[in-house]
């Protein structure tokens, strides 16, 4: 314990339960990835759900999905790169312990990240406007009344795997507020960058799933015509 | 009071072949149970702890024994797989000659309507070593057709159709039970199966049906909803013949081919865009909602009942 | 007999007191305890239930309760019992007290993460208590649509949401073990030197970790369907609903060894310390639980060879669920010869472990039962299949939880229970099971199905039968409530190790001190090494 107390004397950032930094980042790391992957199994029951009604109606979702404008869809996806790459700008500033560097990074990446939701809040209001929102006052032009139905399967997957992404997008956005504020007060070092570090893993793992969204709700067949 | 039954009657073709497993699958969970049991007992009591200072001294590992007992038991499991596959795969392919039925179940009854228009609710009359086949769709939610006594059970999807058969072997009264939890008076739908000697079946039957067959209700029904005039019989209309449809393999808009079998023909009723026939347009209007899962039967037996010859189970109670 | 006269050194008990002090507290110890109040309430709770329940089947009319509160309680009997007490039960309360302890470290690697579990777990109980309080659910704790999306008129968003909460605390605790066990062992605990107990545990977290996020998506869709008629698994709409059935089980079968592996876990721990030797076969006990954790997962179509699934998917998943049943008896074998040359005590632990072990074969064996295709046609929905289940989860799961309560009471309490009276309720508890139980397998041979209100007169006797021996069981389960509270004011004090154990946790005093050890253990031989432990005291035989 004399060789503990110590160590845990030296530095205020170790808990504990840990008996090296190493250690506790280490753990923290191991902690992320394993929550990333819980996250690839809930976005991935989406996917399967996704995957087994394109598979029935291949010809409905490739209408609907023409309906998306995959510019705005094009431009949203360049965005999140950037951000993924202003984070990683944000992590490697954080090892070399430049607090100023830190903070513009990840403001930047705040920023892209809002850029990113108000874009998505700008494309879900259209669908609003088209009558393609899931429900009551659905209706799609030009297609059968029985098709209907399942043109609206497109889009309440639509809605809820958008939707999941954008409530992980809120949650980061949260993470990189919190993680700003951390490294205001100076608590970032190159000695201790785990958050930092464990932050961008998550954040990287959101952009991922934006990139897995795009084609597979925006690109269905974009040969299409009308 | 009788004696405490273990097993229900046997009154099908498969009851015998089921109850063999058990007798197998028993047989096997009995000898290991009471093995393992006794083992414990025995070595339990043989090196009970005598003494607090007692530190035994035992090998506590030994491949062979680890592979021996994962290799003996896996092969029994095999043995068990192979098994209850056959008897399953017996009863997943009914003959081409079976009788073919119709079940329609709702929140809680079961409707049951025979080719001859016979229609039954919770009963069904069936004769005596015939194969019946029964079709069986759901109004609402999800059903499941169970016979004990015939050792068979089908789950009733609403959405699609699903398909039992049997062949009776002992005339006699037998439980029908749903079993798939349907809400409130789940288990209060239930009914009786009659097995009737064929003479006593046959007389049954004349008692006669109001409403006519099955297949002259469906046509009834093909001129109500004006089907007729797009399906023309001579083809000329804006839709295909349905003549001799059934059974074929038709060509589709979109190069795919598929057999017109009963699941084509509801969808085409109830989602008729989903295949479009090679050469025609999309004009088809849904009936869904304007006919009910009774009807579509009706009409599938009309259509099925058009054309140069009859087809799988097609006609009368003893069409071949 | 020493009671509490003796002062008390310092522990995780007295060190601090108030309800702050308990409701922040970052000490697994502490946290394994508040899981143990909850999941206990719940447990009373899922059993009142089944009073109810059994009180009905008596008679095969319907005239205690009508038939909607009927399907209520079977359903609110299964919600209770599966996620807030199965499921929490032995990872939550021993495995967040021992696993840290097991391998000399002083806490999981994420002690707020694990308060945090214990507070889902509770919100989440309170939205499904709220929805039992409210009025009830009705749709079986399978929720099959589209029954529960369309056509229930009961509370099925509110339970939903509670499960979809609790099944975060999963999800979190699973998370920490798996962390904790990979970083944070004491120096020389390598992997084959850790506990069984651990060994499961971890397996249990794996299928925690990996299969609660999809039961998570899957309420959240059955939710969107059910608010906003979306028809994801409405027929009438374009959906499946056998769509929902299949990601429900992709869940729920694993589901069943995340309740069944820390049993194993613990009765691995029992029968070695009450045979003095090591577990035989350690390695491969501690690969099977590997195994079945990974082979669970490739099993679930088991639940759906006459849900209209392909005749070709039944033959598969019929073929894998035979794979998954072999790591599990060689579990039952290995606990088995770890008996040979040993010095068996029959102290309550023991007899506990012994109850598995035979109840868990019964139980198994008839997995393979329902496995085989033909066999599965006729019994799926009936009463064998509850007996079957029922056997694994009762006799299996609940008595290794028994058995660990007590083989570890005196170290959580510092008190030892009374003996003899825990021998009688474990007897009891066999008896009472099996009556209970054993019926019923016969029941669903006949063609009893099972969730019904009321059933045809030929069934009574072995109803009957059932429910008297469900109120032996109540009994049984009634006398350990009494005698363990009792213990803590009145139970002989235990010493650090009454049982002569090994395992670092009883290296430490009884109760432990708040960081377990003092200094942070060095382990130097082989787990169940008991020539380390032999001249110690021990407490009872």
């Amino acid at each position: 314990m004399a060789n503990d107390a110590h160590a845990h004397a030296q530095s205020p950032a170790l808990r504990v339960q840990f008996d090296t930094e190493t250690q506790q980042k280490d753990a923290s790391t191991l902690g992320m990835w394993l929550f990333l992957v819980t996250e690839v199994m809930f976005f991935g029951g989406m996917f399967l759900v996704y995957t087994v009604y394109r598979h029935a109606y291949p010809g409905i979702f490739a209408i609907a999905s023409s309906s998306l404008n995959v510019y705005i869809g094009a431009a949203n996806t360049i965005v999140l790169l950037c951000s993924s790459f202003t984070m990683v700008l944000a992590v490697r500033a954080a090892q070399l312990g430049q607090r100023q560097a830190i903070i513009l990074f990840l403001i930047l990446t705040l920023v892209l990240g809002g850029v990113f939701l108000g874009v998505k809040a700008y494309e879900w209001n259209e669908k609003f406007q088209e009558h393609h929102i899931p429900g009551s006052s659905f209706h799609f032009e030009g297609m059968q009344p029985d098709e209907q139905a399942h043109a609206q399967l497109f889009f309440s997957l639509y809605f809820a795997m958008t939707g999941l992404h954008a409530l992980h997008m809120v949650i980061g956005v949260g993470v990189l507020l919190f993680l700003i504020r951390q490294a205001q007060k100076g608590k970032y070092s190159a000695e201790y960058m785990t958050p930092v570090d464990i932050g961008g893993l998550y954040w990287h793992f959101v952009d991922i799933i934006w990139i897995f969204l795009y084609p597979l709700l925006y690109l269905i067949d974009r040969h299409l015509k009308g | 009071m009788d004696k405490l039954p273990l097993f229900p009657e046997q009154a099908s073709t498969f009851a015998p072949g089921v109850d063999h497993l058990t007798y197998f699958l028993l047989a096997v969970a009995v000898f290991f149970t009471v093995l393992i049991f006794c083992t414990i007992f025995y070595l339990a009591i043989r090196y009970r702890r005598r003494s607090d200072k007692e530190l035994p001294h035992a090998p506590h590992g030994g491949m062979a024994l680890e592979i021996v007992w994962s290799v003996i038991p896996f092969g029994i499991t095999m043995v068990m797989f192979t098994w209850g596959a056959s008897v399953f795969f017996n009863e997943s392919r009914p003959p081409d000659n079976a009788m073919p039925l119709y079940v329609v179940a709702k929140q809680w009854m079961w409707k049951i309507e025979h080719m001859e228009g016979q229609r039954e609710i919770n009963e069904l009359h069936i004769p005596l070593g015939r194969a019946v086949r029964l079709t069986m769709a759901s109004e609402d939610v999800i059903h499941s057709f169970y016979v004990p006594a015939f050792r068979v059970k089908q789950d009733v999807v609403p959405g699609k159709y699903s398909t039992i058969w049997f062949q009776p072997t002992k005339p006699g009264k037998y439980h029908l039970f749903c079993a798939e939890f349907c809400g409130t008076r789940h288990s209060g739908m239930i009914g009786w199966i009659h097995v009737m000697e064929p003479q006593d079946y046959q007389r049954w039957l004349s008692g006669g049906a109001p409403e006519g067959t099955l297949s002259e209700s469906g046509q009834k029904l093909f001129t109500d909803l004006a089907c007729s005039n797009c399906h023309k019989a001579d083809g000329t209309g804006r839709c295909p013949s349905l003549e001799g449809l059934f059974g074929k393999t038709v060509q589709l808009a979109n190069g795919a081919k598929v057999v017109a079998d009963e699941a084509y023909i509801r969808e085409s009723i109830l989602h008729p865009a989903a295949k479009i026939v090679a050469g025609y347009q999309p004009v088809m209007p849904t009936f869904q909602g304007l006919v009910t899962e009774d009807g579509v039967l009706q009409l599938i037996e009309y259509i099925k009942s058009l054309g140069p010859k009859p087809v799988v189970g097609g006609g009368g109670a003893l069409g071949k | 007999m020493i009671t509490a006269a003796v002062p008390e050194r310092e522990n995780y008990l007295n060190y601090k007191y108030g309800i702050k002090s308990w409701l922040l507290t970052k000490d697994h110890k502490r946290i394994g305890l508040l899981y143990l109040f909850t999941v206990t309430l719940f447990f009373c709770l899922g059993g009142a239930f089944a009073t109810m329940i059994r009180i009905e089947l008596l008679t095969p009319q319907g005239n205690f309760v009508s038939s909607e509160t009927y399907n209520k309680l079977f359903t609110m009997h299964g919600v209770a019992m599966i996620f807030f007490f199965l499921i929490p039960a032995i990872p939550a309360t021993l495995g967040n007290f021992f696993l840290p302890m097991m391998i000399g470290a002083r806490d999981l690697a994420f002690p707020r993460i694990n308060l945090l579990s214990w507070y889902l777990l509770v919100i989440g109980g309170l939205f499904s208590l709220f929805a039992m309080l409210a009025g009830g659910v009705d749709t079986g704790w399978t929720f099959y649509t589209p029954y529960s999306t369309t056509y229930s008129n009961s509370w099925v968003i509110a339970t939903a949401l509670g499960i979809f909460i609790s099944g975060f605390s999963s999800i979190l605790t699973g998370l920490n073990f798996i962390v904790t066990v990979h970083r944070m062992r004491a120096p020389g605990m390598t992997w084959m030197r850790m506990p069984l107990f651990v060994w499961s545990h971890y397996a249990t977290a794996l299928i925690q970790v990996l299969g609660t996020p999809v039961i998570a998506v899957t309420i959240i869709l059955l939710f969107c369907e059910r608010v906003f008629h979306i028809g994801i698994f409405d027929p009438t709409l374009g959906g499946d609903p056998v769509l929902f059935q299949h990601m429900f089980w992709f869940y729920s079968h694993p589901a069943v060894y995340i309740m069944v592996l820390p049993a194993m876990g613990i009765v691995s721990e029992l029968v070695s310390v009450f045979s003095r030797k090591p577990i035989f076969g350690y390695q491969f006990v501690a690969y099977a639980s590997m195994a079945i954790a990974v082979l669970g997962f490739l099993v679930w179509g088991h639940h759906l060879f006459v849900a209209t699934e392909s005749v070709y998917s039944a033959l598969v998943f019929s073929f894998l669920s035979y794979f998954v049943a072999i790591p599990s008896a060689i579990k039952v074998f290995n606990w088995t010869a770890t008996l040979y040359k040993g010095s068996i005590s029959f102290a309550t632990p023991m007899l506990y472990a012994f109850g598995f072990i035979g109840l868990f074969t019964i139980g198994g064996l008839t997995g393979l039962f329902v496995a085989a295709l033909g066999f599965d046609v006729h019994v799926t929905d009936t009463y064998f299949v509850v007996a079957h289940f029922h056997y694994i989860m009762v006799g299996g799961t609940i008595m290794a939880y028994l058995g660990g309560l007590h083989y570890w009471w005196p170290k959580i309490t510092g008190r030892m229970y009374p003996e003899g009276w825990a021998k009688l309720s474990a007897l009891i508890i066999f008896l009472g099971f099996n009556l209970t139980f054993f019926p019923q397998f016969i029941l669903g041979y006949l063609g009893m199905p099972r969730r019904y209100h009321v059933y045809p007169d030929e069934f009574q006797v072995l109803h009957v039968l059932s429910t008297a021996g469900a109120s032996v069981l109540a009994v049984g389960y009634l006398m350990p409530m009494v005698y363990f509270i009792w213990s803590l004011r009145y139970g002989k004090v235990a010493s650090a190790n009454p049982w002569g154990a090994t395992g670092l946790e009883w290296q430490t005093p009884s109760p432990p001190p708040v960081h377990n050890f003092d200094v942070t253990p060095i382990v130097t031989h082989e787990a169940y090494d008991y020539s380390t432990v032999i001249g110690q005291e021990v407490e009872v035989g």
